[in-house]
């Protein structure tokens, strides 16, 4: 049973263009209910239905995590996607009703931390929103980083800056400003946790400089989801339901086992989590992986298959499901 | 290898391993007179330049001298020297309030000290997979009184009298890491008239 087989039917209560390839979404309960409590770092998914294709796309919480009559995420559109961020761009509208997931977190502020730094790349800032509310609210101290490519792709760099004041740094690209990630974490007292959300070559990079500082590893935390890839469609063997699936060019392999309504575990929907990880019965053919759940080796082995984010191109794949 | 005496016993009792310097802004070393060579050797491994980076806190025993002088002479940026743990350990302590992440704390000697060190390194903000320890030296244990919270240190007999509420105490392999002791329970609260052989057995 997965989080997302338990959605929550609300109400568009606000599409804000934050600037032109960022939107923001307010959803409140169809009836008014409180919606579910949820931490800084948790995402929900979103279900979409889009002209008969049913897609599920995970996005973070950025609305306080002390106000649950309304929830918020901010999606950046994504012309070369399967269209999850397109459809949110351009049909999404208020007042419409859409179903979304309870919040799950696996991105969470680690509250043995005596100091969060956090490091946003683009689009990464929404986690940390949530979480600075929470940080400030437990008073415990916090400091954001965020590069962005411009001033005007920076979302909420303003409002954040007016709330948070000096707890944040801001670096834009086409002002020539970085971060100099080896000053700033050779800086950190002792007891700090890093935060990072953002492109996976900014993630590597904070990875790579605190473990060569030697920062422990449990004090570096990181998230990234993965889009699922577009590719050619291809057939799929699903062994205990005995059944033939196709998984659709802009479909994920996840989206097309639910849609047969064979049952399957889930969380991220982006490869991060592990939930999904199913056993190949049989392959005769490439998988593309695509996830950072498996090893090296268990990708060679072809045994296992994250099905949110991986394809196949090949004769034959058959699954354990 | 390293030549600890310890024996496996239950979970919380610990056990330690062999100091290895691993990647780090800063190197923090404590050690008494049993865990110097630990020092000795590790640090004499590295490279001049990253002398810099090398702090070390140590506890002589009485008279001794030769081995103050070699550790002074592997050229740490700081090197102090105090006649009891609990003197180096809150040194300790100020050096690792304004220590940075990435710092790596090495803990050398007997456990009382190697405990202590321990504690501090955790109530500074130092997470345990950047704290090593490596037990040298006798076994003699730190013991806590579970009935009046004295705090024994080198209780080498097996049972040991507490000196503040006069029970007979049991020594425990059971551990504490926040206290940095074994636990020592009443032998004998049934009978406290009961003659127990009291025996030196942490030698
Ligand atoms: S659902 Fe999380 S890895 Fe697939």
């Amino acid at each position: 049973m997965s989080a997302s087989d338990h959605l929550i039917p609300v109400v568009v209560s606000n599409v804000v263009e934050v600037n032109p390839i960022i939107k923001r979404f307010e959803f409140k309960h169809v009836n008014g209910d409180e919606l579910p409590a949820f931490s800084g770092g948790a995402h929900i998914v979103v279900e979409m239905l889009d002209d008969g294709t049913k897609r599920k796309n995970p996005y973070s919480l950025m609305s306080s995590p002390f106000e649950r009559d309304q929830y918020a995420i901010s999606v950046r559109r994504d012309d070369t996607g399967r269209g999850g961020s397109k459809f949110m761009h351009e049909q999404v509208r208020p007042g419409m009703q859409m179903k979304i997931s309870a919040p799950v977190n696996l991105f969470s502020l680690d509250l043995r931390a005596r100091k969060h730094l956090m490091i946003a790349g683009g689009i990464g800032i929404t986690p940390f929103i949530a979480q600075m509310t929470q940080a400030d609210k437990l008073g415990v101290p916090f400091e954001l980083h965020y590069a962005a490519r411009s001033v005007s792709q920076a979302a909420y760099m303003d409002s954040l800056a007016d709330r948070f004041g000096d707890h944040v740094s801001c670096y834009c690209d086409d002002q020539g400003e970085s971060v100099d990630l080896e000053v700033l974490l050779s800086n950190q007292p002792l007891g700090t946790h890093v935060y990072v959300c953002g492109p996976k070559g900014m993630i590597e990079r904070v990875v790579e400089t605190a473990s060569s500082l030697g920062w422990p590893a449990a004090h570096v935390h990181f998230e990234h989801f993965l889009a699922p890839p577009v590719g050619e469609p291809f057939e799929v063997h699903l062994a205990k339901a005995g059944i033939d699936i196709t998984v659709g060019a802009e479909q994920s392999l996840l989206e097309a086992v639910e849609a047969s309504g064979t049952p399957i575990n889930c969380m991220c929907r982006g490869g991060a989590c592990g939930q999904c990880e199913t056993v190949v019965v049989a392959c005769d053919g490439d998988i593309m992986h695509n996830d950072h759940w498996l090893d090296e080796e268990q990708r060679a082995a072809k045994q296992r298959i994250m099905p949110c984010v991986s394809r196949f191109r090949g004769k034959r794949l058959e699954l354990d499901l | 290898m390293s030549d600890s005496l310890i024996e496996e016993s239950i979970l919380s009792r610990p056990t330690y391993g062999t100091l290895k310097i691993v990647p780090g802004l800063a190197h923090y070393f404590l050690a008494d007179a049993s865990g110097a060579e630990c020092i000795i050797r590790d640090v004499q491994e590295l490279p001049r330049d990253m002398m810099e980076k090398v702090h070390i806190l140590y506890v002589p025993t009485p008279g001794e001298a030769a081995l103050i002088t070699s550790l002074y002479a592997l050229g740490a940026k700081r090197f102090e020297h105090f006649p009891t743990i609990e003197e180096a350990v809150a040194k300790l302590g100020e050096w690792l309030s304004d220590a940075k992440m990435g710092s790596q704390l090495y803990l050398a000697g007997t456990e009382g000290l190697v405990g202590q060190g321990v504690a501090k390194g955790e109530e500074c903000g130092l997470d345990h997979t950047a704290v090593q320890c490596e037990h040298r030296g006798s076994l003699a244990r730190r013991v806590q009184c579970v009935h009046c919270k004295t705090m024994i240190e080198d209780v080498t007999t097996q049972p040991v009298k507490c000196p503040t509420c006069d029970l007979l105490l049991l020594v425990r392999d059971h551990y504490s890491r926040r206290l940095a002791a074994f636990q020592g329970v009443c032998i004998n609260a049934e009978d406290p008239t009961e003659e127990i052989e009291i025996k030196e057995v942490f030698k």
